[in-house]
Formats: structure tokens, C-alpha cells, sequence
């Protein structure tokens, strides 16, 4: 029977959306290999709450590791909990949401409990001798399906929006607390603090309508057209991480994993190929338009409408049409 | 400081991508490869180190005889000399196979630092450098947005970018192993000197033995996954192309958006 296990992300109390789907990702896999429910794991000090939801899910347990030393992430002290119950229990999955926080330290998990690491999986079906999960390579422009070969647990995480929030199936799960031994946790990391990224002033999350630059738009200098049919479409302007790293629009103004997560009515995608950075932060929009030159770019597949051709001359028309059409 | 900066050669993602007739990679006759974006700014975080507290740059790669051309890239713009580990069994490896076969080169010689883009822009695995860490036994951050080594060269300040907008500052000890965010930097330019210096530096090109590796613990053989298949993805899920010239496809998409959408 396979054992199945999913690390549940909370931040100060709160569960982040993909922390539930990591937990309908745990149930589906579970229900699919015929095995018993999925146990949990919270993580974290005064998480009473949190765990607590945790337990509305259908699930074999909810193990809280309830600790002053674990109220500030690190890798050091997530690490030691983990390997010490990974070590003890053997799972043969894991499940943790695919998130910064899970990258910083699933991948050394794997290393110092000798599992398997398989990271952004986006889905899984039945294939020839076992399993083949699908993951996202090349910037999202290909899709790689992969086996896990060889003995023990294999640590997977999930991607935003694979496996949706709501098929969580619900439950009543008993809590357990789980045992932190302090001397297992590594200091590895001194929390001096946090900072606002230029403290988000614009919010992007109420927009309606979204022009958004991607890196294709070429320079700060040609962002005037984008502005003009931002304006006829009474849009905010928006744009992809290499903008925002280029100087050409200030950081309150970038959509993605690390920047703002949008679902206007309408998304104007220019310029932007639609690395899945950027996709996540956008792909909930009612209506996605893609502007490229490029017929491969992966945001053609997220998007419903789309133009390959010259940004620079597709805009100014665009705006010109749009324009008129509303007289 | 001696740093060790680790860099990946990938495919160049805007080419036009061909998938290998076995059907788990892709076609590589007439594919540009570049260095992965992620450590370019690896490399200039390593050399603006070394530069201001007098020390060096070695860079290492692992992957096939190609990668000579990355590795003469990072040597054009200040790395002192090169390892590569391209014995075919290193090749064909995931992430933990990979970061086994890097920390073993690392580990022969002494360093202060360890420096790696955050995630690769073809395989996408983002754990590397942290296994890497592992294996040495010293600290790691992923997703780095600044570094600063405190004096002494005891210890660093280091930014890590978090989701939302906030940034996580902490002190690691060195050495330690920072996986490097892109923005950071300005990646400089190789100088004609520079080109014409890398000629005569040196790289050296270890076997799994040397490494002290049993070759079944590295390369494909020594990882837990497998390729099965690489693909596009399934059309049909895609968008609707408006077709034709400018004006043709701009007033298709405008009735579109206004009768099948509704958004105008």
C-alpha cells in the first residue's frame, strides 16, 4: 500500500491556495495507487488554527509540528523535522506545493534523506511499469514526461494550478502532534529580517483590463504605444519580470510569482513568451491576448485569442481599432 | 575569496526547438546554446567578489564537449580556469546526480564561496546548488537578490527573494552555497583580450574516478528519474489565431472581443 504524504504551507496561520492543492494533488494520487489516505504535515508555532483546517480535508492524520523554533522559516529547521519523520515513516511520496519557500529546501531534503526529487509536476497518469508525471521544461515551450526509477520515497512538488483547490475531498482528519527535537534542527540561516520589495503602491489585483510588456516590447523607449492602447482601453499597464528588471516600468508594476497574481476581464499579453513564472501570476484572466512574433511561445496556450506578428506594428492598429470600434 | 561559480550551457529557449528523433531531448544539430540566464549572473556576482577582496573565480560545468564553448565564455570575462566534467557517464543526470558529481569537483579544492544561477532554463530543476550544499555541508540560500560578504570574509548578508513582494535578509556562515537570482547584476561583456586570454587558460576535465565517483552514482545512472518522452504541448488547447495581415487579424480580434468575449 503507498504511503503518501503532503507538507502543507502555512504563513503566519494563513494557507496559501496551493498549499490545498498540494493536498487534492496527495488525495488524487493516493485514490490512484489504491492506497489508504494521505497524512499531513503543518509546520510552524502557534498553527493550532491552521492545522485545524488542515483536518477538514480527508486525510489519515494531521501532524502538527507545533514549535517556538519553527515560528520563523529555515531550511535548517524544516529540514531537520522532515528528514527525522521521512527516516522514521518511509513514505513513498511526498507532496509540498511547488512555491520559493518549498524550493529552498526540498531539494536538500532529497539530498540528506537520499529520496528522489521531482520538482513542478503538473500532472500524472498510469504508463507502462508505473507512474509518468509530466513537468514543464525549456521555459514551459515543452512538456517533459518522466519515471522514478530506483528504491525509497521521491519528494515532489506540485505546480500553481495543476491540481485544483477545490477537488480538495472533504474530511475529518485526527490531529497528532509531532515531537520537534531541537537538537535535530540546524542553525543554518540568521533571520535578520524582511523587507517590501519598492512596497507594491499600484494594485493590480482590482484592474478590470491589463496591458502587460514582455521582454519582446524591446525597451523603455517603445513602451509608448502600449500606453496609448492602455488608455483607449482604460487599462492598467503591467509587465513580465526582464521588464521590471530592465528598468523600462517600476516593480509595482510586474505580474508573476514574484510580483503581483491578476485576473482582470481582459489580459493583452505583448511581447511576452509566457514563461511560467509570468503564467502563473495571470493565467485566472477571464480573456488572455497574445501578441508575438513568435508562433511557439507558450503564452499562445494559455491565451484564447492570439496574433503572431510585429508587436510594433500590431498595437498602434490594435489601438486604432479598438478605437473606433467603440466610436 | 576563492569562488567556485557553477554554470549550466542550455539550449537558446527562443530558437526554434526540434524534438530528437528517440523522442526524450531535443534535435541539437543547428541548436544555439547559451549559458543559462540565472549564471551569467552567477559569474558576475563571483568576479565582482573575487575583484573586490583580491581572490578568484573557477568555473565548473558538467555536460558534453559542447559546453567548452560556455566554459571559454566565463574564462573570456575573468574566470582564472575551468572544470568540466564531460566524461559521458557524468552526462544525463538529474538534479541530485548532478549536484553529487559538482560537489565532488568542488570539493578537491578550497573555497570561500560557491555561487550558481537559481534554476536552469531547460530542465528547470532549481535544486542543484542546494544538493551541492548538502553534500559540503554548508549553508545555502536559493533565489538570491543580493549578497554581501561582511568583513573578515567569516560570514554574509544575503537577500532572498520570497513570494509576494517581500524579501527574507539573513547572515550565513562561510562558506556557503548562494543560488542567484537574474536582475542582480549587470553581467559585463567579454573584452577582445579577454577572448583572446581564455585561449591559454586552463581546463581540466576530471573523470568520475578522479572525483573519487563510482560512475553508476552519477549521469543517468546514478538518478532517480527518467525520460520517458519530451513533447510540445497538445494543441487545441491553445488560442484561436487570427490570421492575415495587421489590419485583417487586428479587426478579427476586435469583433471577436466584442461579440464572442464580451470584455469590450
Amino acid at each position: 500500500m503507498a504511503k503518501i504524504w503532503v507538507v502543507v504551507q502555512q504563513r503566519e496561520g494563513q494557507l496559501p491556495r496551493i498549499s490545498w492543492e498540494a493536498v487534492a494533488a496527495a488525495q488524487k494520487l493516493a485514490a490512484h495507487l489504491g492506497g489508504g489516505k494521505p497524512e499531513a504535515f503543518v509546520l510552524g508555532a502557534g498553527i493550532g488554527l491552521a492545522a485545524a483546517e488542515v483536518a477538514k480535508a480527508d486525510l489519515a492524520a494531521v501532524h502538527v509540528a507545533d514549535d517556538e523554533a519553527l515560528r520563523t522559516y529555515t531550511p535548517g529547521g524544516t529540514i531537520g523535522v522532515l528528514a527525522a519523520a521521512i527516516r522514521a515513516g518511509r513514505p513513498d511520496y511526498v507532496i509540498f506545493p511547488h512555491t520559493y519557500q518549498s524550493v529552498d529546501f526540498v531539494p536538500r531534503l532529497a539530498q540528506e534523506t537520499e529520496s528522489g526529487l521531482l520538482p513542478e509536476v503538473t500532472g500524472f497518469a498510469a504508463g507502462d511499469g508505473g507512474l509518468v508525471w509530466t513537468r514543464p521544461i525549456l521555459g514551459g515551450k515543452l512538456q517533459s514526461k518522466v519515471k522514478v526509477k530506483g528504491e525509497g520515497t521521491v519528494l515532489v512538488s506540485v505546480q500553481s494550478g495543476a491540481f485544483p483547490a477545490d477537488g480538495v475531498i472533504k474530511g475529518e482528519a485526527p490531529l497528532q502532534p509531532l515531537a520537534v527535537d531541537p537538537a535535530g534542527l540546524r542553525a543554518d540561516r540568521e533571520i535578520l529580517g524582511y523587507e517590501e520589495v519598492a512596497g507594491e503602491k499600484v494594485d493590480l489585483t482590482k484592474a478590470d483590463f491589463i496591458v502587460a510588456a514582455g521582454r519582446g516590447v524591446g525597451g523603455a523607449d517603445k513602451m509608448g504605444p502600449l500606453e496609448e492602447l492602455a488608455k483607449v482601453l482604460g487599462a492598467e499597464i503591467a509587465a513580465s519580470r526582464p521588464v521590471i528588471d530592465g528598468g523600462w516600468l517600476p516593480r509595482d508594476r510586474q505580474i508573476g510569482s514574484s510580483g503581483q497574481t491578476v485576473a482582470p476581464r481582459l489580459y493583452v499579453a505583448v511581447g511576452i513568451s509566457g514563461a511560467i513564472q509570468h503564467l502563473v501570476g495571470m493565467k485566472g484572466s477571464s480573456v488572455i491576448v497574445a501578441i508575438n512574433k513568435d508562433p511557439g511561445a507558450p503564452i499562445f496556450s494559455v491565451a484564447q485569442y492570439g496574433i503572431v506578428g510585429d508587436l510594433h506594428e500590431v498595437v498602434p492598429a490594435l489601438t486604432a481599432a479598438i478605437q473606433a470600434a467603440k466610436g | 575569496m576563492r569562488i567556485a561559480v557553477c554554470i549550466k550551457q542550455v539550449p537558446n529557449t527562443e530558437a526554434r526547438l526540434r524534438v530528437s528523433r528517440d523522442g526524450t531531448w531535443l534535435e541539437e544539430d543547428d541548436l544555439p546554446f547559451v549559458i543559462n540566464e540565472n549564471d551569467t549572473f552567477a559569474l558576475e556576482e563571483g568576479l565582482k567578489w573575487a575583484e573586490a577582496t583580491g581572490g578568484e573565480v573557477v568555473v565548473f560545468s558538467l555536460g558534453p564537449d559542447r559546453v567548452k564553448d560556455a566554459l571559454l565564455k566565463a574564462l573570456a570575462v575573468g574566470a582564472a580556469r575551468a572544470v568540466h566534467l564531460a566524461d559521458p557517464a557524468f552526462l544525463g543526470g538529474d538534479a541530485l546526480a548532478t549536484g553529487r558529481a559538482l560537489a565532488a569537483a568542488i570539493r578537491r579544492e578550497a573555497f570561500d564561496l560557491v555561487l550558481t544561477g537559481s534554476q536552469s532554463d531547460d530542465l528547470r530543476f532549481g535544486g542543484t546548488g542546494s544538493i551541492i550544499a548538502g553534500h559540503l555541508g554548508w549553508p545555502h540560500v536559493w533565489l538570491v537578490m543580493g549578497v554581501e560578504v561582511e568583513a573578515g570574509h567569516r560570514t554574509a548578508k544575503v537577500t532572498r527573494e520570497m513570494e509576494s513582494g517581500v524579501n527574507e535578509i539573513s547572515r550565513v556562515a562561510l562558506p556557503a552555497v548562494l543560488e542567484i537570482q537574474a536582475g542582480i547584476n549587470h553581467p559585463r561583456y567579454a573584452s577582445l583580450k579577454g577572448i583572446m586570454a581564455a585561449k591559454k587558460k586552463e581546463i581540466s576535465r576530471p573523470t568520475p574516478a578522479e572525483l573519487g565517483l563510482d560512475a553508476a552514482a552519477v549521469g543517468a545512472a546514478g538518478s532517480r528519474l527518467e525520460v520517458v518522452s519530451v513533447a510540445f504541448p497538445e494543441s487545441g488547447s491553445g488560442a484561436q489565431m487570427l490570421e492575415g495581415d495587421v489590419k485583417t487579424a487586428v479587426a478579427a480580434l476586435v469583433e471577436k472581443l466584442q461579440k464572442e468575449a464580451r470584455v469590450l
